[in-house]
């Protein structure tokens, strides 16, 4: 069934988008990959396992508040006196404090899955003809949309928007026009602890068995995808996250048997060949997609 | 300066070789495998260090030469007879096969170098962030393969076992030695010179004339080598292996040796490797119960990785450019300062090139920067944050 792997693929896609967006805004001001965005996804999910037996509302709220504050707190504690180092430097740092992050879970939760269990008439069939389409589906795709909307809209209709967006484009001269750096920063943070709170929530219902390492694989993938598109622009990153997720869905549906087991090796010689022809991502801007760029 | 004098730097990491060789012949055989573990740490990490290091690019693949090595040696050292009937999907070239083990170190290092000259041929036009990525995919592929292909390595991920444990201290020290000795004699020659150029300024390297893809091709593909027989002595070790081991964790833990000893200098990939190894097994032992005097300790699994994690975060808050500040250690008297001095701005710059080494002096502005660096990063290992800022 080519159309229902489309649509399986779509859903995926957008899920990787919403993720792919909070690297891209961390990424916008401070230049930093945030590998621990993962860690937010994985905490998300844990503290909706936690409040699994409270009224539903209160459960996604502790969620959200979860995923915020620590996305916060992050900042404080571990990138901020980062700030200005080399950027191989934050790179490891990020990888780092995902490390600590996941060794805290494996503590507080052992290697064994906890099964975080709601919002389960989502993962009912809403069948149409031979087509299966789960309301999960509509849900991711749906968020998605709002989400991807409500950042647009954010950053191009509000002043904090403006100051990120002017920081993105250069902080330096952003900060001497008197764009206040550690607010812009915090609130790039905020958003992507928001958009993680959503990417656990959705996550959680379709696959309700949390590990350690939840949100790491989630996060990697949409990485590599925001990095294919152009993780220099939001829509670019999106793009490429929506793309990957695309792609690592539908070559597991439609790969034959003998093949699927490689399907991850295809994905990932796509990515190889993306890089090569254009190195500053798919969708980035004509002329930079120079070899090396001195 | 004479070939003795110039060859002072690799007198430190050969020395802090040895010295954990020694206090690792002492201990027991259990404690043993401890500083065996350690020494094939520094083996990776100085084979991390050549490219990395020196290219100043980073990379998240330099692992899955590692895994080649270690299965290519394995494989080959398994006896053909028992060889038939665990892999029995093998290709029938390594089924009818098997070699020693010295042999066994060298294919693995030759097969290290030449997947790294394979893969490096069409990804050394690639810099900054691209580069990090495309490595990081030859790891996923490796890994997927690896798992699923039987014609290479055992079906669906099963362990390869029964591989001759041949790997002592002994053999671990030599190895060490012998990639300490390689990069060293890399980074001081003429090509190693022209890519640490490169490292400190694209532009000038690339205006005095350096072919930057080539210079970096040719460290990748040492790099492969030295990875490659590191992965033969862990293999070696172990006596096992599977896919999950030569992966993600391994490549986390590798280069936060790296960074931890300084990724500018084959000292501190040594001085990081061990530090970072023992305490890191040191811990994990901790987690099976550690006697303290009186009482006995027992951390909870996964401390271990909390506790690197956060050492690891405070090291780069603190001293970003790691334990040596990406400098060789030069073994030298009081009264040969001025020497002394001499040789670091040899190590740390680009001699070879008058041109480039002047215009590496000037201050660099990082862009990233909000608030201007205390000292300029030692090993500018770039990315692609360093590049032009883009439009938002």
């Amino acid at each position: 069934m080519l159309l229902q792997a489309i649509i399986d693929a779509v859903a995926v896609g957008a899920l990787y988008a919403l993720v792919a967006v909070g690297l891209a805004l961390v990424f916008g001001v401070m230049r930093l990959i945030n590998f621990a965005q993962g860690e937010l996804i994985t905490a998300g999910a844990y503290s909706l396992y936690l409040t699994r037996n409270l009224p539903l509302v209160v459960s996604i709220i502790v969620c959200f508040v979860v995923c915020v504050v620590l996305s916060v707190l992050i900042e404080r504690v571990a990138f901020r006196p980062l700030r200005g180092a080399s950027p191989a430097t934050t790179l490891v740092a990020t990888f780092a404090v995902a490390f600590a992050l996941e060794a805290v879970w494996l503590i507080a939760f052992t290697p064994q899955g906890k099964t975080a269990d709601l919002l389960s008439t989502l993962n009912q069939p809403a069948t149409h003809g031979s087509l299966h389409l789960r309301w999960l589906t509509i849900v991711e795709l749906g968020a998605g949309l709002l989400l991807l909307g409500g950042t647009a809209l954010v950053l191009n209709r509000t002043t904090i928007g403006l100051h990120m967006r002017a920081a993105a484009t250069n902080f330096r001269d952003a900060q001497l026009l008197g764009v206040r750096a550690d607010r812009v920063i915090m609130f790039a943070f905020v958003m992507a602890g928001v958009l993680a709170a959503v990417v656990s929530l959705l996550l959680t219902v379709s696959q309700p068995l949390v590990t350690p390492t939840f949100g790491l694989d989630v996060t990697i993938l949409a990485l590599v995808g925001a990095v294919l598109g152009g993780i220099d622009r939001l829509a670019s990153a999106t793009a490429g996250g929506f793309l990957i997720g695309f792609i690592t869905s539908f070559l597991g549906d439609e790969l034959p048997a003998s093949l699927s087991n490689f399907s991850l090796s295809f994905t990932f010689g796509i990515v190889i060949l993306v890089l090569l022809i254009r190195p500053a991502g798919l969708l980035a801007a004509l002329g930079q997609s120079s070899v090396e760029r001195v | 300066m004479s070939r003795v004098a110039a060859a002072r730097p690799l007198l430190a990491p050969v020395l802090l070789i040895l010295a954990v060789a020694l206090i690792g012949s002492t201990t027991s055989t259990a404690t043993q495998q401890n500083f065996i573990t350690a020494l094939v740490s520094v083996t990776i990490v100085v084979g991390l260090y050549v490219f990395i290091g020196n290219a100043g690019v980073i990379s998240f693949g330099q692992i899955s030469f590692v895994a080649i090595g270690a299965y290519s040696a394995g494989e080959l050292t398994l006896p053909t007879q028992p060889k038939h009937f665990v892999l029995p999907g093998l290709w029938s070239f390594i089924q009818n096969h098997s070699v020693g083990n010295i042999p066994s170190l060298a294919i693995a290092a030759g097969l290290g170098a030449l997947y790294a000259l394979a893969v490096g041929l069409p990804l050394m036009r690639l810099s900054g962030l691209a580069a990090g990525i495309a490595t990081f995919a030859v790891l996923e592929i490796t890994y997927n393969v690896l798992t699923f292909w039987p014609k290479i390595a055992p079906q669906s991920g099963q362990t390869l076992s029964l591989v001759p444990t041949t790997t002592g201290l002994t053999q671990a020290t030599v190895g060490a030695i012998i990639a300490a000795a390689a990069a060293f004699l890399y980074q001081s020659s003429r090509r190693g010179r022209l890519l640490r150029a490169s490292r400190e300024d694209p532009a000038a390297a690339q205006a005095a004339g350096v072919n930057i893809r080539r210079e970096r091709l040719i460290a990748f593909t040492l790099s492969g080598a030295i990875a490659g027989l590191a992965g033969g002595l862990l293999v070696h070790q172990i006596g096992s292996i599977i896919p999950s081991q030569v992966y993600l964790d391994l490549t986390f833990l590798t280069l936060a040796m790296l960074v931890v000893g300084g990724t500018g200098s084959l000292w501190g990939a040594t001085v990081g490797a061990i530090i970072v190894s023992l305490l890191d097994t040191y811990l994990s032992n901790a987690e099976n119960g550690l006697h303290l005097g009186f009482f006995k300790l027992t951390l909870p699994s996964g401390a271990a990785d909390l506790i690197l994690g956060l050492l690891m975060v405070a090291m780069l808050i603190f001293r970003p450019q790691g334990l040596t500040g990406g400098r060789e250690w030069d073994l030298t008297i009081p009264h040969l300062r001025r020497r002394r001095s001499e040789t670091r701005a040899d190590a740390s710059g680009a001699s070879g090139l008058d041109q480039a080494s002047l215009i590496a002096e000037s201050p660099n502005p990082t862009d990233s920067a909000t608030e201007p660096a205390a000292e300029r990063p030692a090993p500018p290992v770039e990315s692609p944050l360093s590049g032009p800022r883009p439009e938002g």
